[in-house]
């Protein structure tokens, strides 16, 4: 007994002496981003739907209406026609997608005391909040712009189909395409990502924060003190500050951004938007929220 | 190195004080049971060893600050906090995915034997499993980490007769190998005294009892005595009595009193190490009725 003992001891002892080494924070970091696609799948299915929409009612709406009309030059003008709206549906979809994402990311682990689970592994607050934070203001809007760019080639390869079939030049229609996709993308970095960080990275502190009703601890308080004031003062200062953290980008992007107005490439300023000091404020305050926002996470417990 | 070290550990709610400055050491190769009423501190104390809460006083687990390092420590400790926390959305294999993702001293191919020895398929979601199913998964997932310290608050809490039984018999026979530590807290008693090698009674907040199980062995004594020979079994002090079927049954502490030893005892009749529950209810009930005297 004691001779098995001590030998059994030596061995394991050498297994633990080569303690295994702790794991790359990029690759704790990965996993805690896979992780939230695992559970939050309505960041990809969301879009998709709406885009499958969209495509359905380009098919049966756009596309057969142009075909309808015998006027060529009409049918041409139908089937170049921007698909703006699709894409702000899409891009609609993902916003409201990345609401309740933020708004659930840090209470539900609590409420389902999952998170119990995910701190008895080496990955630090720090890591899950940035995870978290990273799907909102990178991965969501890459989803929308894969999933918008997706849709849009499909619907130009429908019209192209349609232009090219009526003997009608479909030259115009992909050089557009192409440009409003990259002004799309400048929109969802500078707009959805950038600009709204502070949003997001308030929903998820309040997420951290909240033992109920996330949602309405995120907006109410705002509504309140700004119709406070506009009663009081008959002012909207604290909502026109709030309007200038979160909306930086209207200050460079402000052709595109809140606007499906097609603004050709040249009026975007990413250069203005950079410099403008409400993108470094809004990027400061985010970085507070989240700093804060971890804070919470490693201190709360399941509720 | 002490596994867990903890001197004058403190843990307050606002006026509520659930954890009252413990000093605790466990040695590595042990397996503690901590055993305490509801609300004694038990899961408090065991929050803290686990850098799940802010405390006063100084702890160290394996040789870390849990709370400053939670991250790094979990690469060497991991836990079962309570039963079906695992998250219901996640499936078989997206757990083992992740763990193998996140934890340095996962192994896959263990945690996948030990699965295969149940009814739970990789396909399977947490959701769809039963309570004692999510409890073995769990635990195939922690017994596949190469840990020095495993922490169980009631892990079988809620659990059917026979999945308590494996839990403990694959705890043993699969995990324990004399170089890890376990501590486990639970209200079955009787289910961890043959497997526990430390026990600690822990109530309102202070550690009332803290000893080996061969210590337990030769200071508790506890003796069923007839009628007619109560009264001189009392006069050596027992620290609790109870009824049963009419007889007396005495439980001694030779510890506090040196008086007693077992030749003593056995003049009154057979005398046995009692049981945990039983010594449990004589440590705890006495502590109870004190302070209802103190209170009266």
């Amino acid at each position: 007994m004691s001779g098995a003992q001590s030998s059994a001891t030596p061995e394991s002892f050498q297994a633990h002496s080569v303690a295994p080494a702790a794991i790359a924070p990029t690759r704790a970091f990965y996993w805690s981003v896979r992780r939230e696609l695992w559970e939050h799948r309505s960041i990809y299915i969301a879009p998709l739907a709406v885009a499958g929409v969209a495509l359905f009612g380009f098919l049966i709406g756009t596309l057969g209406r142009g075909l309808a009309t015998q006027d060529l030059i009409r049918r041409q003008a139908i089937l170049e026609e921007p698909t703006t709206f699709a894409a702000a549906l899409v891009m609609l979809a993902s916003v409201i997608v990345s609401i309740f994402y933020c708004l659930d990311a840090l209470h539900g682990e609590r409420r389902d005391r999952g998170i119990l689970f995910w701190k008895s592994l080496p990955v630090s607050d720090f890591t899950a909040v940035l995870a978290k934070a990273s799907v909102a203001i990178v991965i969501i809007p890459l989803v929308t712009f894969v999933v918008t760019f997706a849709m849009q080639v499909i619907m130009g390869l429908l019209s192209t189909v349609a232009l090219l079939g009526s003997g009608l030049s479909a030259a115009m229609l992909w050089p557009h395409l192409l440009e409003m996709s990259a002004m799309l993308l400048y929109h969802l970095v500078a707009l959805h990502g950038l600009s709204l960080a502070p949003l997001y990275a308030w929903m998820l502190l309040v997420s951290a924060w909240a033992r109920r009703a996330p949602f309405l601890w995120a907006f109410l308080p705002f509504l309140v003190i700004s119709i406070g004031e506009k009663i009081a003062f008959n002012s909207w200062h604290f909502a026109h500050m709030l309007g200038y953290i979160v909306g930086s980008g209207n200050e460079g992007g402000a052709y595109m951004a809140g606007s499906n107005s097609m603004a050709p490439l040249s009026l975007i300023s990413p250069a203005h938007f950079l410099l403008s000091p409400g993108l470094w404020i809004g990027l400061a305050v985010t970085a507070l929220f989240l700093a804060a926002a971890v804070r919470l996470r490693r201190d709360h417990g399941p509720i | 190195m002490a596994c867990i070290e903890a001197r004058g550990l403190r843990k307050a709610f606002g006026a509520t004080v659930a954890v009252d400055g413990i000093d605790l050491r466990v040695e590595e190769g042990r397996i503690l049971g901590l055993i305490g009423p509801n609300g004694a501190g038990k899961t408090t104390a065991l929050n803290a060893i686990l850098g799940l809460t802010p405390y006063d006083g100084e702890l160290k687990v394996l040789g870390r600050d849990p709370w400053k390092e939670r991250d790094r420590l979990m690469c060497d400790v991991c836990f079962i906090a309570d039963v079906a926390v695992l998250p219901r959305w996640i499936g078989v294999s997206q757990a083992l995915d992740y763990m193998a993702g996140v934890h340095p001293g996962f192994d896959r191919a263990k945690a996948e034997g030990f699965l295969a020895k149940t009814n739970i398929r990789s396909t399977n979601k947490v959701r769809e499993l039963s309570k004692g199913m999510v409890t073995q998964l769990h635990l195939a997932l922690i017994m596949a980490i190469d840990a020095r310290l495993l922490v169980l608050d009631e892990p079988t809490l809620g659990l059917d007769i026979l999945y308590r039984k494996q839990f403990y018999d694959s705890l043993l026979n699969d995990y324990f190998d004399r170089s890890r530590t376990i501590v486990v807290t639970t209200h079955q008693v009787e289910e961890v005294q043959h497997v526990l090698t430390d026990l600690m009674f822990i109530n309102r907040g202070r550690i009332v009892l803290d000893c080996s199980m061969e210590e337990l062995e030769s200071r508790y004594l506890e003796v069923t005595v007839n009628p007619e020979q109560v009264g001189a079994a009392r006069g050596l002090r027992p620290i609790h009595e109870r009824q049963l079927f009419g007889r007396s049954i005495l439980l001694f502490d030779g510890g506090a009193n040196q008086n007693i030893d077992r030749r003593q005892l056995a003049a009154f009749g057979e005398v046995r190490t009692p049981s945990i529950a039983d010594l449990f209810v004589a440590v705890i009930g006495n502590q109870a009725g004190q302070a209802q005297g103190a209170a009266r």
